[in-house]
């Protein structure tokens, strides 16, 4: 296998309490190969968005990462980066899609507007050129480039949260991580979304973290899939092991606990 | 099929200007049956949600007309409104949101029970609300003290579920019960719902745009789009024979771990998108029968 896109060892994340902390990523150790479509699945609270947010270097205090975590893309050293390099690491690196980046998108600017704003934060790029380059973003998700004139109010949830992941794709970053990207969106889109994420990574090789907590949907979509419990990765195996033969007693029961479309119906017991 | 409850019978809503007007409800017809459980899908904007408002009254239908227990509802004074509402009871969508964050568990319960029983002693009501909280499966002594916000999400749904059978309804609504939960307490609740189903026999009608959870807890489903109900029947003839272009992208969509992102098969479905939108959105006012209790809306023509 090549070199990892991400790596990330030994990630211990705390909450900082004013009597206690709570130990809310655990130990946890995972890599993302160059174009690989990996999830990250688990419940609410289970440590997943606290992950995403350290490996883009988003998070806040109270979390704080113990000494010794590490998490390196393309091989540099994320938590060592000064601002300087931070800022030129974000966006080009690694983009952020988050769960309801629909509503991230400036209101009282056009679209044309914020593809430009990124662009020229990266380097110099004149205005002709900017909205070159985000007709043919637009193109990649599949939207019209008359909407660039639009503002955000006058297009559906689908399609602002398809602006938004043009507008990540904008710098070329190796890796994507996508934080219950579709959640607020109904299944047709959702479907035609995460359909076009697949395909344009297969075309523009980067690599996507994906995080939800609707398994059936993530063993569609990934190639390998890390399951999460309080804090601990507890399973790592590709899509369709964790599918058929799941290890982990965890895995098993929340398999054992979702309705299924087809095959016989039987009563199933909550996992918890 | 046993008589209808509650009977929604060519319910027209329009919303918007006269001149562009917003179907958000076309003609809906359908029954709710005691101890069947009815489930209505389809994605959002597609009108489910202004179904559960007819049923509960906060609209009034532009055309058509609802019937309970056979007799049409009309205007209706406050008292009478009252005692509908004893009968026909709705569980919401957020368990954060449906619950007043300044009253106890207690207060919730025993609000409804002092409104619609009046004849009740503080004694009794204590006694009810007990039990009440026994049913869904929650411990009266440590809950009955407690506020919202020291409950889980879970146990917020079955406050929501105790409240709506403190008034011993014949009817429940469910919008999206359990949109909000995480997998693995969002089939105790779906569990709830059908014990409290067939002890109670009550109708109820689910509302999701969750299929797979339908199929679960659903005798019949009904699917809508853009405020029509484009196809309707029993639960697994509807799923494994879908007639209507909609249902089958609307299944075709469905998160399924059986099928991967490159199988071709609904990538035909997928690319059609917006021409079944555009066409589904029509009126559609034919009806066919795909087999015994499985109905649809035969496709407009181009």
């Amino acid at each position: 296998m090549s070199d990892p896109v991400l790596s990330v060892r030994n990630l211990n994340i705390d909450y900082i309490g004013a009597e206690t902390n709570f130990h809310a990523v655990k130990n946890v150790s995972f890599d993302i190969a160059p174009g690989e479509f990996f999830g990250l699945a688990g419940e609410s609270g289970c440590g997943k968005s606290t992950i995403a947010f350290a490996v883009s270097r988003l998070h806040r205090p109270p979390a704080l990462i113990r000494t010794g975590s590490e998490i390196l893309v393309s091989g540099r050293d994320v938590l060592g980066l000064n601002d300087a390099d931070l800022r030129k690491f974000r966006w080009r690196e690694v983009a952020m899609v988050f769960q309801s980046a629909m509503n991230s998108l400036n209101p009282v600017l056009t679209i044309e507007a914020q593809f430009y704003d990124v662009l020229r934060a990266h380097g110099p790029i004149s205005r002709a050129e900017a909205r070159a380059r985000a007709t043919e973003l637009l193109k990649l998700v599949d939207i019209a480039p008359e909407r660039l004139d639009n503002y955000p109010h006058q297009c559906s949830g689908g399609m602002r949260q398809r602006i938004v992941i043009a507008i990540c794709l904008a710098l070329n970053p190796k890796l994507l991580i996508m934080d219950e990207p579709t959640t607020a969106l109904d299944v047709v889109v959702q479907r035609e979304i995460l359909q076009r994420i697949d395909v344009l990574r297969k075309r523009l090789g980067f690599s996507v973290l994906f995080i939800t907590h609707d398994l059936g949907l993530m063993v569609q979509v990934s190639d390998r899939i890390g399951i999460m419990l309080e804090g601990e990765l507890v399973e790592v195996n590709d899509a369709q092991t964790i599918y058929r033969h799941p290890q982990h007693p965890y895995t098993q029961r929340l398999w054992a606990s979702m309705p299924k479309l087809h095959g016989e119906q039987t009563r199933r017991e909550p996992v918890l | 099929m046993s008589d209808a409850i509650l009977t929604l019978d060519n319910v027209t809503k329009v919303f918007g200007r006269a001149d562009k007007p917003v179907y958000a409800a076309r003609a809906v017809s359908f029954a709710l049956h005691p101890g069947r459980t009815l489930a209505l899908v389809g994605e959002s904007g597609s009108g489910k949600t202004t179904a559960a408002r007819l049923i509960m009254r906060e609209y009034t239908p532009d055309e058509g007309q609802l019937l309970f227990r056979g007799v049409p509802l009309g205007k209706g004074d406050a008292r009478a409104l009252r005692n509908y509402r004893s009968s026909v009871q709705m569980v919401f969508q957020d368990p954060f949101a449906s619950l007043n964050p300044t009253h106890t568990i207690r207060y919730h319960l025993e609000r409804p029970l002092k409104l619609h029983q009046k004849g009740l002693t503080s004694a009794q009501r204590q006694a009810a609300i007990v039990e009440l909280l026994e049913r869904v499966k929650l411990d009266p002594k440590l809950i009955m003290p407690k506020f919202p916000h020291e409950l889980s999400g879970g146990q917020r749904q079955r406050i929501s579920i105790a409240r709506a059978l403190a008034v011993n309804p014949q009817v429940i609504v469910a919008d999206e019960p359990t949109s909000m939960l995480d997998v693995s307490v969002r089939q105790g609740i779906l569990n709830l719902l059908n014990d409290m189903k067939a002890e109670l026999k009550l109708a109820l009608l689910y509302i999701t745009h969750d299929i797979a959870t339908a199929r679960y807890v659903a005798d019949d489903i009904m699917v809508m789009y853009a405020g029509q109900i484009v196809e309707w029947g029993a639960v697994n003839k509807v799923l494994d024979d879908p007639q209507h272009p909609y249902t089958r992208l609307l299944l075709s969509a469905v998160p399924d771990p059986d099928r991967r992102f490159d199988d071709v098969r609904f990538a035909d479905e997928l690319g059609r998108v917006e021409e079944i939108r555009t066409l589904s959105a029509r009126p559609q006012p034919e009806t066919a029968q795909a087999g015994e209790n499985h109905f649809y809306r035969p496709f407009p023509a181009v």
